[in-house]
């Protein structure tokens, strides 16, 4: 656990299923240390203000935006990254073309993902809510929400 | 990232995380509560928020409870606004906080955060001033619960090193009519212009407001304009908003006479909408 007397911390993160040791400063936001301590590029920084959206993670399987939570809030919980899933959202983004630059495509398919997993049925409603969180340049939108749709008619529990 | 270093604790009673508090504060490093965090975070990496040492109140149980006391609600100032919108015990406090950031925020944000946060919106704590509750207070002298309106004055007035805990809401309150509406100054997203959460209590509608002035409030006399008796909806709507004598916000979201201008517009609509207003 963090120590009071110190600015660092050194200890296991849950990142994809594999504890790996990691140091890292008391004020460091999990983002910079996924990407830069543990090598995992797929969030992305956007905006760093918690708008984009664009660094999503899923930390205990809810979506979480990793420039809004320090590194050490995760101790002892379950990050998971784009790079740590395979997922029937994975193939349906590509099926609807649901991306132009793909930036912001790793933050949407695991707001999607951890949506998918919680929500056997969402109404059409609440998909809009749960994606209001991302944000795309490209403006994707219309194909995002076709890729999320289709993702859920083949069956949540197929979402692993 | 945040350019400088914290130290960072989790207590996990009230009395330790005060402790921790005023020992940090003894030797200089401007503790804050950090409880979902992301004001602290945020401002920290523009610099606007500086501190030597965080102390995360999440592991605090009394922090954390969401549930009935008698016919009382409890809400722990760490509850996520995800939580408090799905759980919806309170469906006031749920719609109002359901309209705060987006989603994936409000899997962050808690209501307690949102209370005592510097970004002057605050919306969550309308609802609370709307159903007279009370706020448990941690304190050195132990936690002590005091009426919202004596303590929420345009912020919640804490001494040095006291905390948040919770928030006491009589369930009597809790299925009275109400409305709760957000506008922006475009569409559904982007940062709020004024927000108006309304109930009505016996006969009375009670309104508190977000985003008209640099803090949120309730007005009495706003209120007893709005329900004066015998008087069309248009001279108490006008009387209401003369009774206000508050420093309107004017700002790049909306100057103070389109704010004016909103509010009575909101104002139309909770009258219609709760008060039997045609």
């Amino acid at each position: 656990m963090a120590n009071p007397n110190s600015y660092v911390i050194t200890t296991n993160l849950v990142i994809n299923g594999e504890e790996r040791e990691v140091t890292f400063r008391n004020a460091d936001i999990l983002l910079d240390v996924i990407r830069n301590h543990l090598g995992l590029t797929g969030a992305k920084p956007g905006c760093l203000n918690g708008d984009c959206g664009a660094c999503t993670v899923n930390v205990d399987g809810i979506a979480q935006k990793s420039c809004l939570m320090l590194a050490i809030e995760a101790i002892a919980k379950e990050i998971t990254t784009i790079e740590g899933i395979n997922a029937v959202i994975q193939g349906t983004f590509m099926d609807e073309f649901a991306f132009q630059c793909g930036y912001c495509t790793p933050g949407f398919i695991m707001n999607a993902h951890s949506l998918i997993k919680q929500r056997k049925n969402p109404s059409d409603a609440e998909i809009t809510k749960w994606l209001e969180s991302n944000i795309c340049r490209c403006t994707s939108y219309i194909e995002i929400e076709k890729a999320v749709k289709a993702a859920l008619r083949m069956g949540p529990e197929k979402e692993e | 990232m945040i350019s400088y270093d914290f130290h960072y604790v989790r207590p996990t009673s009230i009395v330790e995380a005060i402790e921790l508090c005023e020992a940090f504060d003894h030797n200089g490093k401007n503790p804050v509560y950090f409880s979902g965090g992301t004001e602290i975070i945020t401002l920290g990496r523009l610099n606007e928020v500086q501190t030597g040492a965080v102390i995360d109140i999440k592991s605090i149980p009394e922090c954390n409870r969401f549930e009935f006391e008698a016919n009382t609600l409890v809400i722990g100032a760490t509850k996520t606004l995800t939580d408090i919108e799905e759980i919806n015990h309170f469906p006031l406090l749920s719609k109002t906080v359901s309209e705060i950031a987006d989603r994936t925020a409000r899997n962050k944000i808690t209501v307690g955060g949102n209370i005592c946060g510097q970004i002057f919106y605050r919306e969550a704590v309308l609802p609370f001033l709307l159903t007279d509750s009370e706020v448990v207070i941690g304190s050195k002298d132990g936690p002590r619960a005091q009426a919202i309106k004596d303590i929420f004055k345009e912020k919640l007035q804490l001494n040095r090193g006291e905390f948040l805990v919770q928030l006491k809401t009589k369930r009597m309150f809790l299925d009275q009519p109400f409305l709760s509406i957000k506008r922006r100054r475009q569409w559904d997203t982007g940062y709020p212009l004024i927000t108006v959460a309304a109930l009505k209590v016996e006969e009375k509608v009670r309104i508190a407001i977000s985003g008209l002035t640099s803090y949120p409030f309730r007005s009495p006399e706003l209120e007893d304009a709005l329900n004066a008796p015998n008087q069309s909806l248009k001279r108490r709507i006008d009387a209401a908003i003369r009774s206000l004598h508050v420093d309107v916000l004017d700002d790049s979201e909306g100057s103070n006479r389109y704010r004016l201008f909103v509010l009575k517009r909101l104002l139309t609509d909770v009258m219609t909408g709760l008060g039997g207003d045609e």
